[in-house]
């Protein structure tokens, strides 16, 4: 006994912090194409082997290559471009619009666009969305107005949402895009829920949600792969892991000694894991998970391997805890840099075409702006007062009804 | 030093002091945390003494159950307490009943400290102020500073004390004393007498209200940003008020309370949280048993309504001065 050597406390740390050059050598990245791509009635036990390795379509001469290769028709590759493209330039300029004081809170998808893009494009559109705060993606790929997420942003009078949440907390059930919560992960197992009552009255639609990889940790993540597996839902759980939760790097949610898709195999559930980068292979991958559950057999869990580019939030600055290169650096490249370099390898795109396209996002997100900010920012215009007081319940109750003729309504 | 500052200085001291005492938290680290609150720390002290947890505030506070059961001093840090949640648990059947159950053969000695209360717009998730739904669990003891110079020496005491407490800081001032008037620039800590800290070790006692501003015809009672509203209040109406900043709610100083209503027969009771079983209500209740006799009017509550806080009426749902003077206009005159 008095021989044992001491116990240490093991505290993992990233391998590089502000002053060190990234480096991403040690990354193991499969080549595109060489993953297989089993049945979707594959016993989720026989391919314990894809949540350890990662799925890629796009090869480094921009082909769309081996088994998951979607075949999308160039009109499809088109649309999700656009829709990528239009994420972006509403997120730059939703950004600056809270950098100039005109709303308190912002958060930006750049370097994720195709995790929620590609993601919408496979999935029915009316699928329930259970997101995180970096799905934007899915409401733009969806047709939500530009107008009403700004009105969002600015709390004004035409917030769908009455002022009452924080800019990007979206909702829109019209659009199958579920409540956003401030609180991690509690969408998760919801979506389970909701999964499970599709199936409970025979219908066919199928749930998604989404979480980082930093609320992996959250009990909610627990609780929704095991009732996912235990009920068989028809639900695809999404872990974009984007490497940085604020300022902790993917090894403190428990990242570095394995994988997130890897989580699946002790449930039950098929991991995949997935080039988030990739548009080609974030379809491929939600179209088998969503052909499985709509087969009625069950969930799947998929790890998004991605990059946070920018900070977490408008409240964050991320230069002072990883290198300021560091997205340079990043290996898997840019989403929308990666398909449109693909769709001129097909003969369906060119420079000037894109130009064109970025052109007309950048116009029609400052157009929507215009219409949306002509009806106030946050602090210059609100929705009415009396409308805080509503929706705490369905129908008031006495105690608040005598609060709200205190504030004069 | 700001309040942030002084948070820092106490850890520092009681990690400098205590080898029991380690730090931990999402984003504290080598990050510092979100408010800064353990900026360099972990540089000081090294990646064991303060470190970055999982986001799981479950498994934050349920760790630190388990470290205080060894023997430490875990002072653990949920970034919003409107993140505390999913800790519930752990906080309520656990840390609070860990003494009682195992009648004294087991306890954990943890602080959890925890940002709260809005005036940030913020929005519902980070605006919250739910200090009432841990006075209502007994075992826990909560606290609430309202100056650089309390912050540290409230956080010390609750660090060295044996039994678990929440430690609720008013994030709103974190940088200076806001008084509600949300138009006019807020003064910084740095005008302000309790931001002169003492660098080593001192400590304010738990359970120790302190009366801020000594008055003859009413007592207010507030805690964390509302004591600045109470003054502003009691300045702006010219009611010569009695203002109590109560820095511990549980357990309370009940003694300073009652004297002071004993002399003045007149009670405002504010705060930022909901009203509806509101820590108030509590108020309202130990004053109403105590100072039956000496009342000479109802006593009033002024606070945040029975709404999750919206992000656009961020001022309309605050209780800022202008309601506190009304309530305390109608008890003076009741």
């Amino acid at each position: 006994m008095k021989n044992r050597k001491p116990l240490s406390l093991r505290v993992p740390q990233p391998k590089h912090r502000p002053g060190d050059s990234p480096d991403f050598t040690g990354l193991v990245v499969p080549e595109a194409g060489s993953v297989r791509r089993p049945d979707i009635g594959v016993r989720p036990h026989d391919i314990a082997d894809l949540a350890y390795s990662l799925i890629r379509v796009l090869d480094s001469s921009h082909r769309a290559v081996g088994p998951w290769d979607p075949r999308l028709d160039p009109d499809t590759l088109r649309r999700g471009l656009v829709s990528m493209l239009l994420t972006r330039a509403y997120d730059d300029r939703m950004y600056r619009a809270q950098r100039q004081g005109r709303t308190s809170f912002y958060m930006k998808s750049t370097g994720e666009e195709a995790v929620a893009t590609a993601a919408s494009y496979a999935l029915e559109r009316d699928d329930m969305c259970f997101p995180s705060y970096r799905q934007q993606g899915i409401l733009i790929a969806r047709g939500y107005p530009l107008f009403k997420m700004m009105c969002q942003v600015y709390s004004n009078p035409a917030d769908p949402l009455k002022g009452r949440q924080l800019p990007i907390m979206y909702s829109a059930k019209d659009h199958g895009f579920f409540s956003i919560s401030g609180n991690l992960g509690t969408q998760f197992p919801q979506a389970v829920g909701w999964a499970m009552a599709s199936a409970y009255k025979g219908d066919d639609r199928i749930a998604a949600s989404w979480v980082g990889e930093g609320t992996t940790a959250e009990g909610d993540f627990h609780h929704a792969c095991t009732f996912a597996a235990v009920y068989r839902a028809p639900v695809i759980l999404n872990v974009v892991n984007n490497q940085w939760a604020i300022s902790s790097f993917s090894g403190i949610a428990g990242g570095d000694d394995s994988t997130f898709a890897s989580r699946a195999i002790g449930y039950g559930l098929p991991g995949l894991r997935v080039d988030g980068n990739d548009f080609l292979a974030v379809y491929a991958a939600t179209q088998w998970a969503a052909e499985r559950a709509r087969s009625n057999l069950g969930a799947t869990l998929i790890e998004l391997y991605t990059y946070r580019v920018e900070g977490h939030s408008t409240s964050d600055d991320p230069s002072r805890y990883r290198p300021q290169d560091e997205a340079k650096a990043w290996p898997l490249g840019d989403p929308i840099e990666r398909l449109k370099n693909h769709l001129i390898q097909l003969g369906e795109w060119d420079e000037e075409r894109h130009q064109a396209a970025h052109k007309d996002a950048v116009e029609q997100v400052r157009a929507s702006d215009r219409e949306a900010s002509a009806l106030g920012t946050l602090g210059q215009a609100k929705p009415s007062i009396k409308t805080m007081f509503e929706d705490v319940y369905k129908d008031m109750p006495w105690h608040i009804r005598k609060q709200r003729q205190e504030m004069g309504f | 030093m700001n309040m942030i500052q002084a948070l820092n200085s106490a850890m520092d001291t009681m990690l400098e002091r205590d080898p029991n005492v380690l730090i931990f938290g999402e984003d504290v680290g080598y990050f510092g945390g979100v408010f800064r609150a353990t900026e360099g720390l972990q540089k000081k002290y090294g990646v064991t003494r303060c470190f970055d947890t999982p986001i799981g505030e479950g498994g934050i506070i349920a760790t630190a159950v388990g470290m205080g059961a060894y023997g430490l001093r875990p002072v653990v840090e949920i970034q919003f307490a409107d993140y505390i949640y999913p800790a519930f648990d752990q906080l309520v059947s656990e840390a609070a009943r860990l003494r009682y159950r195992s009648a004294g053969d087991f306890s954990a000695a943890m602080t959890v400290r925890t940002p709260y209360g809005g005036g940030i717009f913020g929005g519902q998730t980070h605006s919250q102020s739910p200090e009432a739904i841990f006075t209502h669990v007994t075992g826990l003891k909560t606290v609430v500073p309202s100056t650089p110079y309390d912050a540290k020496g409230l956080l010390i005491s609750a660090i060295e004390d044996d039994d678990p407490v929440i430690f609720l800081e008013p994030k709103r001032i974190y940088n200076g004393p806001f008084n509600g008037r949300h138009d006019q620039p807020v003064v910084p800590w740095s005008k302000h007498p309790a931001s002169e800290v003492p660098e080593g070790y001192y400590t304010v006692p738990l359970g120790r209200a302190n009366i801020v501003r000594p008055g003859e015809k009413m007592t207010v009672l507030a805690y964390g940003t509302m004591v600045y509203v109470a003054l502003t209040a009691a300045e702006a109406s010219g009611i010569d008020a009695e203002v109590i900043d109560l820095r511990t709610l549980l357990p309370v100083d009940i003694e300073t309370i009652v004297t002071s209503v004993e002399k003045t027969g007149r009670c405002v009771i504010i705060h930022e949280a909901t009203r509806t079983s509101g820590y108030g209500a509590e108020l309202s209740a130990l004053v109403q048993e105590h100072c039956f006799y000496h009342l000479e009017a109802p006593i009033e509550r002024v606070t945040g309504w029975d709404t999750p806080y919206p992000h656009a009426f961020e001022w309309e749902y605050f209780p800022g001065p202008e309601r506190v003077t009304a309530a305390m206009r109608r008890v003076l005159e009741g």
